[in-house]
């Protein structure tokens, strides 16, 4: 058991009494690695508005923080209804007595302030309660339809003032829309706001499309479609609706995903029956032949630095793991666990690789480090597949399906330690999450 | 289980220490601007019409038995199969089973007998695989299909092969029952110049 410490060493007397902007340091410790244990309270007033349309603006940016701080497992949201004090005016202190009786220990109190007739500044204070000190201060300017994702970068900002990671909330996740009975299933591109708001659909809806997955800079996305036979890998830019086919390869190509820089893909492509990973380079569309195996080699995931690729091979007679040079060059093997080891995605981070388990008439998803060490299973169930991280390398998104001939596939959520399982709401069905990087 | 420790240091522009209960502190910095939210322009794609199987306008010969199919037509294909024009696998298997080739050698002698027909030989695989791998095992499946009817004369010219993973289930039961059956290589037969 291990508590989670939200303390704030003081910061030099002389800088707080003449207000001197002179870099503090400040020392959080949270625990980053127990999930929600005992996650932090704090407290999120409804941001103060200065006429009805900006007072109802505070309130509904202030729900979308609280949900999207309580969604990430490490944060408590405070019910408003407990709260002691109603500020006024953000530039005076809060009575910080008022705030340690409901026992918050961070509190983000913030405005909107009319800039223009479509315009609004958010500004925000987070202060550590028990210090009775300001953590951050933060003004945003913005048109008043983009207060969704204003909310989700104060949400960021807060997550990261608290924990020192970066935050995942202003994002996207582009996934597959599903209708239809399991024998009769259409399936459409689309993609919503990282807590399930805005869904869009991207493309018509008339051909089987597969496995989205996003570069990681930029709002383009990669993905399978049988719009023409044999089946290709494409790619959407999402803010122009323009769209390709890359290359009209003899055999089927899947299963693809962007180098982190963007400049490449590393996709599965078919030859007489045989899978094999190959990278393509995105300007000149030449591509590279990985592997040369007669296994089936699918699902290859590059590392963060782009100078590894992870991938799922049964060349040693089962599904396992393996990692390899950006070359193709160096493959070992790094899973050995009981079970049949598939979809390998490398952390954002670097430090680990998620992948799915398939053991015993069950389905996990799991993580290891990048040399097989460390194995954890995060959650299991009758069918979860396609694993996606977020941007901070810090939750895990994937599809889980449900058993029979009703079967159904849903959206969920668990967080790198495991604990914090959560659906996401979507529109219908829905599989094949990939989250984007943190949105500019 | 250990508690990670970050330290950082907070930077002037957006630390701006307390000042007393009295004074108000200074406005907080700009530090970031969020873009306006792009557009999202959603593509509305012309809906193809599905594509049909058309049988090459035939006579009906004179025939004893009026339930059967017309001979060189779809359903003559399918009858001539054993019913339908598909094979079955084991487990995480592309190998032919007996039962398989004898299937496959009948399409063969159907398809050296109509030469206007091409197909499209389809992989399938069952649920209790993931999506990737199940791509790349349908496509073993189709190849196995494929390679047996170019040895029994068929020229691989006329066929292509396409997995469906296990996208395209024929039968939504969760048991080996189901899972048998979609673990399948389906010939589907094209009069010749469908794509």
């Amino acid at each position: 058991m291990t508590r989670i410490f939200l303390t704030v060493l003081a910061a030099s007397a002389s800088f707080a009494t003449l207000g001197l902007a002179t870099p503090a340091s400040a020392q959080i410790e949270v625990d980053i690695t127990q999930g929600n244990i005992d996650p932090v309270p704090i407290a999120v007033p409804d941001f103060i508005g200065t006429d009805p349309q900006t007072a109802e603006l505070g309130r509904q940016i202030a729900d979308v923080i609280r949900a999207d701080l309580e969604r990430s497992g490490l944060f408590r949201a405070l019910d408003p209804a407990s709260f002691l004090e109603t500020q006024t005016d953000i530039d005076y202190e809060p009575t910080f007595a008022d705030w340690r009786i409901i026992k918050a220990d961070a509190l983000a109190s913030g405005r909107i302030v009319r800039d223009g007739p479509d315009k609004v500044r958010v500004e925000f204070r987070l202060w550590d309660v028990f210090a009775g000190k300001q953590l951050k201060g933060i003004r945003f300017s913005t048109s008043n339809e983009n207060w969704r994702r204003t909310a989700h970068k104060a949400s960021d900002a807060i997550y990261t003032a608290l924990t020192g990671e970066e935050g995942y909330f202003d994002s996207r996740i582009v996934f597959v829309d599903q209708r239809g009975p399991k024998t009769n299933r259409t399936k459409r591109l689309a993609v919503m706001d990282s807590d399930g708001h805005n869904p869009q659909y991207l493309l018509g809806g008339s051909d089987l499309v597969i496995s989205p997955r996003f570069d990681p800079a930029s709002q383009t996305v990669t993905y399978m479609s049988y719009e023409t036979l044999p089946a290709q890998v494409y790619m959407l830019d999402i803010n122009t609706g323009r769209r390709e086919r890359l290359g009209s390869f003899p055999g089927m190509t899947f299963a693809p995903r962007f180098s982190p820089d963007g400049s490449q893909l590393i996709l599965t492509m078919v030859k007489d029956g045989n899978s094999d990973l190959y990278a393509m380079d995105l300007r000149s569309r030449s591509t590279k032949r990985l592997t040369t195996d007669p296994g089936i080699d699918v699902s290859g995931s590059y590392s963060p630095d782009g100078k590894r690729i992870v991938f799922q091979s049964d060349r040693g007679g089962t599904p396992q793991l393996y990692t390899m040079n950006a070359n193709g060059s160096g493959a070992k093997r790094i899973s050995f666990g009981d079970g049949r080891f598939n979809s390998p995605v490398w952390s954002p981070r670097g430090d680990k690789i998620a992948f799915v388990r398939q053991n015993k008439g069950k389905f996990a998803i799991g993580v290891m480090d990048p040399d097989g060490k460390n194995m954890r299973i995060l959650t299991d169930d009758w069918s979860v597949d396609m694993p996606s991280w977020s941007p901070n390398g810090r939750v895990i998104i994937f599809t889980k399906e449900t058993r029979g001939t009703n079967g159904k596939s849903e959206l969920w959520s668990v967080d790198l330690t495991g604990r914090n399982l959560k659906r996401i709401d979507t529109p219908g069905q829905a599989t094949d999450p990939a989250w984007s990087a943190l949105l500019e | 289980m250990t508690v990670i420790k970050k330290t950082f240091a907070m930077s002037a522009a957006v630390l701006v220490l307390a000042a007393c209960a009295t004074k108000p502190v200074p406005e907080p910095e700009v530090v970031e601007r969020p873009a306006p939210q792009p557009e999202i322009f959603v593509q509305q794609e012309p809906e193809p019409a599905p594509p049909q199987v058309i049988a090459p306008p035939t006579i009906q010969p004179p025939t004893i038995d009026p339930n059967a199919p017309i001979p060189g037509s779809v359903e003559d294909f399918a009858f001539q199969s054993g019913g339908e024009p598909r094979v079955f696998f084991g487990y995480d298997r592309y190998q032919l089973s007996n039962d398989a080739r004898d299937t496959l050698r009948r399409q063969a002698n159907w398809l050296n007998s109509y030469p206007e027909f091409t197909a499209i030989v389809e992989g399938h695989a069952d649920e209790r695989g993931t999506r990737e791998y199940n791509l790349a095992l349908g496509a073993r499946r189709a190849d196995s299909v494929k390679a047996f009817l170019v040895s029994q004369g068929v020229s691989p010219d006329r066929l292509t092969t396409v997995s469906y993973g296990k996208e395209r289930p024929i039968d939504g039961r969760s048991s080996e029952a189901g899972w048998s059956r979609n673990r399948n290589g389906f010939t589907n037969l094209r009069a010749f110049g469908q794509s």
